[in-house]
């Protein structure tokens, strides 16, 4: 399954790859033009979208995707990109936009098909900036094995915006007999993560304005439904599924706490944070479990199934750093607690809002 | 990081923890200052581990929760002004004022920019030459220095349209108005250790002496904590009050002279209100007057502002150590890191916040 769908890896993008074909020239930077649905928004289809979404979109110009109904349930998510900077070490707001959805509609267990793009442009942003949002586009979902199947853009003036906002809505099937949902962790379950956390977050910190302190961190962003398929396709029973984004491994495991109504443990000493993370987050005064991570997955799964899944899990390379961090428990329901280095509890809480930098 | 991750060693803070188990004979009270201790101490769990009947009180070194409210109130109405790009460090920004705090004022329009460090607005500043950059100017000895550098590279630069609002408090006249207090229960004092790698440790053998209290220079991390109240509670138990270093590597006994020397240069010492407990003479920082064309307040003409404090709010008790965070009323129910009535609940140092963010379970149940 893995290696049908390909594991979403973005590394290879060349970003500078991108040259502005002909039509486009004229016009270095989008103007609002290119969102008023005349000739100027043809070109740009025709000429930069269509080009770059070449490998994995049908090329048809309908006012919708007309498309074969699949067999089964289906799972269907919508998720909007905002990330500044649009380009940051290890990928882009394009790529960050198909994985991102992706993994949403594989946190049910779905094989994920079609997905929308929505393009909101302010006027002014470099047209080789969008060639290459999208080309990243056309190629994460082409590794995802998804096809873009229907589009828009629009643009808008320079108060209203700035660069370029990414909409997707992604349809997938799930197969049959598979049932995970944030209602399903039960007392004894185990909780997995499938390797270090915060390391997108990070990624995008470090390059942000004025916040260059020399880090190597790489951003994460990968679609993770080939590593849920291999849990599935073992037969593992995954009760619980999510993708710590925004809000990172806490929100997440808050999340499944008060969805499923259990308590949670987590053994702090237990979860992978790498070190060049800890020492960023430390610097900057953030809290590792609260940044943010697009390619990395929190399960839960019966204990009698736990090495079973660890064994999968690391056996797909977007999951080779896959390990236990702790256990469902009858204790203290929705709440997450964990157990310090030192052998105290502390309470993880569902952070409030965007992480405030400490003043020292 | 190297040099950090070994002051985390469990192994090594369980060995601190028995020879603390093997020191204390009785009762002891002691005060972290700092708030970043207190982070600590609540985040790792320490005062669980402790023996019964020592108990860590906190104190009132969290800068975001001491800044009195008007400073606040005074920073509010700066900011609002469509002239201004208002620069802080991140944790101010959910801070009540009076009425509402700086992300309310951002929502509206204002150009409310987080930095991390103060220079950036400077830089800011020189990027933005039509409009007037005011950065946030607050914290201990251990901010201060940056500030100061950061008015006299303005100063030198001709940078005309930069100003600060300046709210420095200082930890030595705190810790006396601690023991000053009737009420106070301290026995003996962690001193914050990175304000002693500015200011060293001069200020605070004439208070051991004066209130016969033990104060040990203390780091920030897990056992450097542990270290700091071991060699506190031993001078408690043998009678002694002295001064000692449990953070040597970042604390010289002189400290920074070339910090102290811009302090001297840019700052003068004034007395400063701290938010929940009051005036405290010769605590505070201010711009000398040198630098009075860099005051904030002066260019904005905002010292006129004055307010009052919430009444359910009690934080003014937790700082000076006379209740814990629970004991108030308020405590996790009108008041919440989402709705904080006060400084405490806000900050990630704030006693209040770290209460409820790490100890719920025990406190308030489930």
């Amino acid at each position: 399954m893995s290696e049908q769908h390909g594991s979403g890896h973005v590394n290879d993008l060349d970003f500078e790859g991108w040259t502005c074909p002909l039509p486009l020239r004229d016009t270095p930077q989008v103007v609002m033009g290119h969102g008023g649905g005349g000739a100027m928004s043809a070109e740009l289809v025709e000429n930069l979208f269509l080009p770059a979404f070449a490998g994995s979109s049908p090329g048809e110009l309908g006012d919708s995707a007309v498309l074969p109904r699949p067999a089964g349930r289906l799972a269907f998510s919508t998720d909007s990109y905002v990330v500044k900077p649009m380009f940051f070490p290890g990928g882009c707001i394009g790529d960050l936009a198909v994985n991102g959805t992706v993994n949403d509609l594989a946190m049910s267990g779905a094989v994920p098909l079609y997905l929308s793009t929505g393009f909101i442009v302010a006027e002014g942003t470099e047209m080789s900036d969008l060639g290459r949002i999208a080309t990243a586009m056309g190629k994460a979902a082409e590794a995802a094995g998804v096809q873009l199947v229907t589009g828009d853009t629009k643009v808008v003036d320079h108060s209203s915006g700035d660069g370029v906002y990414v909409n997707t809505a992604g349809i997938g099937v799930v197969p049959d007999g598979v049932e995970i949902g944030p209602t399903r962790a039960r007392t004894g379950d185990v909780v997995l993560v499938s390797g270090d956390i915060g390391v997108h977050g990070v990624a995008v910190m470090s390059v942000r304005e004025g916040l260059e302190f020399g880090t190597e961190v790489r951003s994460d962003s990968a679609a993770l439904h080939g590593l849920v398929a291999d849990l599935i396709g073992a037969g593992i029973d995954v009760h619980v599924l999510r993708d710590p984004t925004r809000g990172g491994l806490s929100a997440s495991l808050c999340e499944i706490a008060a969805a499923s109504g259990i308590g949670i443990e987590v053994v702090e000493r237990d979860v992978p944070v790498p070190a060049e993370v800890r020492d960023a987050c430390g610097l900057l005064g953030l809290d590792p479990w609260q940044v943010a991570n697009e390619g990395k997955l929190v399960a839960i799964v019966p204990a009698a199934d736990a090495d079973r899944a660890l064994d999968t899990m690391r056996a797909h390379p977007l999951g080779t750093g896959a390990t236990r961090i702790g256990t469902v428990v009858d204790e203290h329901p929705r709440m997450v607690v964990a157990r310090t280095g030192l052998g105290g509890t502390r309470v993880i809480d569902l952070p409030i809002g965007e992480q405030l930098p400490r003043i020292c | 990081m190297k040099y950090l991750d070994e002051f985390s060693d469990p192994d090594l803070a369980q060995r601190i923890l028995e020879r603390i188990h093997a020191t204390v004979t009785r009762p002891w009270a002691l005060m972290e200052v700092c708030g970043g201790q207190t982070h600590s101490i609540i985040r790792h769990g320490i005062d669980q581990l402790l023996p019964d009947g020592v108990e860590m009180i906190h104190g009132p070194g969290c800068p975001v929760c001491v800044t009195p409210l008007e400073i606040i109130d005074r920073a509010l109405a700066i900011a609002q002004r469509p002239d201004v790009i208002f620069c802080s460090f991140g944790d101010m920004l959910r801070v009540p004022g009076s009425g509402e705090d700086l992300f309310t004022i951002k929502s509206r329009g204002g150009d409310v920019r987080v930095v991390y460090s103060p220079l950036d607005a400077v830089k800011i500043a020189q990027d933005n030459p039509d409009k007037e950059v005011v950065f946030f100017g607050i914290g201990f000895e251990t901010t201060a220095p940056a500030n100061a550098m950061t008015v006299a590279q303005a100063k030198r630069l001709g940078i005309t349209n930069f100003s600060m609002l300046v709210s420095h408090v200082l930890v030595p006249p705190a810790v006396a108005a601690i023991m000053e207090s009737p009420s106070c229960r301290v026995q003996g004092f962690l001193a914050a250790g990175h304000v002693c790698s500015v200011m060293g440790t001069g200020e605070y053998p004439a208070l051991a002496e004066k209130y016969h209290v033990p104060i040990v220079v203390t780091g920030f991390e897990p056992l450097d904590i542990l270290e700091g109240i071991r060699k506190t509670l031993v001078q408690l138990e043998e009678g002694r009050h002295e001064v000692e270093n449990a953070y040597e590597r970042a604390v010289p006994a002189a400290g920074n002279p070339a910090a102290q020397a811009m302090l001297a240069d840019v700052f003068e010492t004034c007395d400063r209100t701290w938010r929940g407990i009051g005036e405290i003479p010769g605590s505070g920082w201010r711009l000398a007057p040198a630098y009075a064309a860099y005051d904030a307040e002066q260019r904005f003409d905002v010292t006129g502002i004055r307010t009052e404090e919430s009444a359910l709010c009690r934080s003014g008790d937790v700082l000076q150590g006379l209740i814990k965070p629970h004991e108030c009323a308020a405590f996790g129910k009108e008041c919440t890191p989402r709705n904080p009535l006060g400084a405490t609940m806000v900050s990630s140092e704030g006693a209040c916040a770290a209460y409820y963010a790490y100890r719920r379970l025990e406190l308030v149940g489930s």
